[in-house]
């Protein structure tokens, strides 16, 4: 009896854990509502992206807080918080945790999504995702990392800029929030702060964030109108602003939105897939240098990765600039020096240690992640939480970095496709890699020139955090070498182009009028 | 002997990412329990492999992986506490190595498992044997092996514990056994700290859905024979299934239901030496590879 009593004792403490929670939560789960130690009053004159004025486009005055309609506007969040429900005031934390923030994370799940490479066709030719038909398999986009980098420097420049006209407009007018015109108006999980409430920043950055949707990631405009109109809600229930404010903050958000998708339908990226007689010309080139070409390593072999992108229009310097970041050539396919590298990465791939793949599983943000732009999103991001900012500081930090990210991608395909040099593998097939192989050439490697500029502009921007993203960035360089796939040169040239692209974006932000 | 089954269904449950090994397909469940104080020691080499796997539910192959081979080498032992209380214990080492492609294989120490059986009752059932047991284990990684470089990983990292109940009956030299177990998986973390399912998540932990598994077993039983077809399935209570070109991942959900054979043979003239054998093929699956598989093994018995 005694074993069978052990016996069922083991089987109700199994059922028992399996009925336990294994539910997991996001580091940014619980965040407090943000509390901002500057609410940034002067943003309305911060040096804008693509605006040429805060008020290019113009915002009505708004009713006064003793007016009919105002009246009207309170009585609608009184009775949205005489019955408001747990769920509603987990979604309101949820927002005012930062716009920014939250809007970031979406789009970072967005990359992931949609970073897929398309499947072959059966003769071995591979489908390109087409905008003009976005919901056909291959879906549109493939968000690789050069596409990656782009969405993300659109959405955040784009809010950037809205945030900027928002806030001229907020001075402007000077409309408090809800929660100060009537004190039956409570402020439910958020600060209060005395930051004008006309137009709405939460819905300035609902409205300025779903149009982008329209050039970035068609197939998903109704679910991101979602997110909008429940960010929208979210803050007229907390109390922080009222219909009109959201109403005025979504038709801004938008028409700045407008002045972006135009610049971005002009840029190049459509081009950059280029064409088979571009992807020929690739490799004529190199053979008349002497030099052996790249190829696909996949099977069957896959047209390069958006070879034209070198000709996507950059944010922080003119496209005739992007060729004088081209450092010297790597060493001659032919030379021993060349050899040596190969021999070099295959005895770091030999047997690799547990610390290596590690490292290369961490920085890999290869296919279905986020992509490297994508994690020094997170990283920037989960710090930025940190320094309470205000959303349009918030937002101008994450455009800097945005757009430095995009610049180096566009320099680095530059140089990549320039010198179209193989990988280790293509030179040495005992090469095996701790992940997958890119589908472009080596040098110089993406990740290091993303995580170089990333680096700067973050250690500019936070000087105390400087070393810590120095020493990730020369980690998630030193990645790609010890994971099989790049020459050490490549990893320790591209920090180096990273930093100059970067520095871009330091004297924007020293000129910005942020500081 | 009948309890290295366990054993093999772990391997079975772990491996079964994309590589896939199904032990199960083992003979063991025959109701014969280790008696006091016998104690047998061996180990078991196991081969599977494939160039198919399912997508989700499309079937596909990968010239960029070409054929991925799982091969392990596991050591077990067994120890008769009490006739009807058995102790057993594992540990395989395992290697991977995919056939095309660049990716690098894995090897390493992978799970050790712990389990104790029990002969709960026997019945006298028309003229024949019907026996009930009660097993539980406990496994872990014995290493701190990469569980997020899918299909060349070497398992899969969690912390399992599983509880089962098997039925044999035995009628003369015919047996059958039905088994079925549940398998609560703990969450893992992986080196990333983000990763995509169906959504975005930002850290590193994963949760992992349980699992069920069953066999059923049907064949011969004699003094120095043991003879069988089996088949077996596992299913993923929960998880996701890989979209279209993308890579595996730790909580897909992976189900696979295979067939298989497998024999133990005795010396007569040295009874203290087993000598065991097998084969298998997954015929249906979700999120692992359609793995061919084989297994020998030998085992030596003795009283303590």
């Amino acid at each position: 009896m005694k074993k069978s009593f052990l016996f069922f004792s083991s089987v109700v403490l199994m059922l028992a854990m399996a009925a336990c929670n294994k539910s997991i939560s996001d580091r940014t789960a619980n965040l407090p509502p943000e509390d901002p130690g500057n609410l940034d009053l002067t943003a309305g004159s911060w040096k804008t992206v693509l605006l040429s004025r805060p008020d290019t486009f113009p915002v009505a005055a708004p009713a006064a807080t003793n007016s009919t309609a105002y009246v009207a506007d309170l009585n609608e969040i009184k009775g949205y918080q005489h019955t408001i429900t747990s769920d509603q005031r987990n979604t309101i934390r949820y927002w005012a945790a930062g716009g920014v923030l939250r809007w970031n994370e979406i789009l970072r799940g967005l990359v992931a999504k949609y970073n897929l490479a398309p499947y072959q066709n059966p003769d071995g030719t591979y489908p390109i995702p087409s905008s003009a038909n976005p919901f056909a398999y291959p879906q549109f986009p493939f968000a690789n990392p050069p596409y990656a980098a782009r969405a993300f420097a659109y959405v955040a420049a784009a809010q950037y800029d809205a945030l900027v006209a928002c806030w001229y407009y907020k001075t402007k007018y000077n409309r408090v929030a809800p929660y100060k015109a009537d004190s039956s108006v409570q402020p439910i999980e958020v600060n209060k702060t005395d930051l004008p409430a006309y137009p709405s920043e939460a819905a300035v950055l609902a409205g300025v964030t779903a149009e982008m949707m329209k050039l970035l990631f068609p197939d998903e405009i109704a679910s991101i109108q979602q997110k909008a109109e429940e960010q929208e809600l979210a803050t007229i229930m907390s109390g922080a602003a009222a219909r009109s404010d959201v109403t005025a903050g979504e038709a801004l958000g938008r028409q700045v939105a407008q002045q972006f998708i135009a610049r971005g339908r002009a840029d190049n990226a459509s081009k950059a897939v280029g064409t088979p007689a571009d992807w020929e010309n690739f490799v004529t080139v190199a053979m008349g240098l002497g030099q052996t070409p790249w190829y696909s390593l996949e099977t069957p072999q896959r047209p390069p990765m958006l070879p034209l992108f070198s000709k996507v229009k950059p944010f922080l310097f003119d496209s005739a600039t992007v060729s004088t970041f081209r450092p010297g050539p790597p060493p001659s396919t032919n030379s021993d020096q060349m050899r040596q590298d190969a021999e070099e990465v295959y005895n770091v791939i030999k047997n690799p240690s547990r610390d290596n793949i590690r490292i290369v599983q961490f920085w890999a943000d290869g296919i279905g992640t986020y992509t490297p732009p994508g994690h020094w999103n997170a990283i920037a991001a989960e710090d930025f939480v940190l320094q309470n900012y205000s959303e349009v500081r918030f937002a101008r930090n994450m455009a800097l970095l945005d757009m430095g990210m995009m610049d180096a991608a566009i320099v680095c395909w530059d140089i990549k496709y320039y010198y179209f040099n193989p990988r280790p593998t293509q030179l040495n097939p005992l090469i095996k890699t701790l992940t997958g192989i890119p589908n472009f050439p080596s040098y110089v490697s993406g990740h290091s020139v993303f995580s170089g500029a990333a680096s700067t502009i973050l250690g500019y921007l936070l000087p105390q955090n400087a070393s810590k993203y120095q020493s990730m960035a020369e980690e998630a360089a030193r990645s790609r070498f010890v994971g099989g796939i790049h020459y050490r040169t490549d990893c320790e040239v591209g920090i180096g182009v990273g930093n100059s692209v970067g520095e871009y974006a330091v004297q924007r932000a020293q000129t910005d009028g942020a500081n | 002997m009948n309890n290295r089954k366990w054993v093999f269904v772990k391997i079975f449950a772990v491996i079964a990412v994309l590589s896939f090994y199904r032990g199960n397909a083992q003979t063991e469940n025959d109701g014969i329990m280790m008696k006091k104080n016998q104690w047998c020691n061996g180990a078991t080499y196991m081969y599977s492999s494939w160039d198919e796997y399912w997508e989700g539910t499309y079937k596909r192959n990968n010239q960029n992986i070409g054929t991925v081979t799982t091969q392990s080498v596991m050591f077990m032992s067994n120890y008769g506490i009490s006739d009807k209380l058995n102790v057993l214990a594992s540990l395989p080492y395992v290697w991977t190595h995919a056939s095309a492609g660049t990716l690098h294989g894995m090897n390493g120490l992978q799970d050790v498992m712990v389990s104790l059986k029990w002969k709960a009752v026997i019945f006298d059932v028309a003229k024949g044997k019907l026996s009930l047991f009660g097993v539980g284990s406990f496994s872990t990684p014995a290493s701190d092996y990469t569980i997020d470089f899918l299909p060349m990983s070497i398992g899969l990292g969690s912390t399992d514990l599983t509880g089962r109940i098997t039925a044999d009956y035995q009628k003369g030299i015919f047996y059958t056994t039905l088994s079925g177990a549940y398998v609560w998986r703990s969450n893992v973390k992986i080196d990333r700290n983000a990763y995509y399912t169906t959504e975005q998540h930002n850290t590193n932990e994963v949760e992992m859905p349980d699992q069920l598994n069953f066999n059923l077993n049907v064949g011969i039983r004699k003094k120095y024979l043991v003879a069988e077809v089996n088949v077996e399935n596992v299913t993923t209570l929960g998880g996701f299934d890989i979209r279209k070109n993308d890579m595996p991942f730790v909580s897909n959900r992976m189900n696979a239901t295979s067939l298989g054979v497998h024999a133990k043979y005795t010396l007569p003239f040295f009874t203290h030496i087993e000598v065991l054998g097998g084969g298998g093929y997954v015929i249906a699956g979700r999120n692992v590879g359609q793995a061919v598989m084989f297994h020998a093994g030998a085992y030596y018995i003795f009283k303590l």
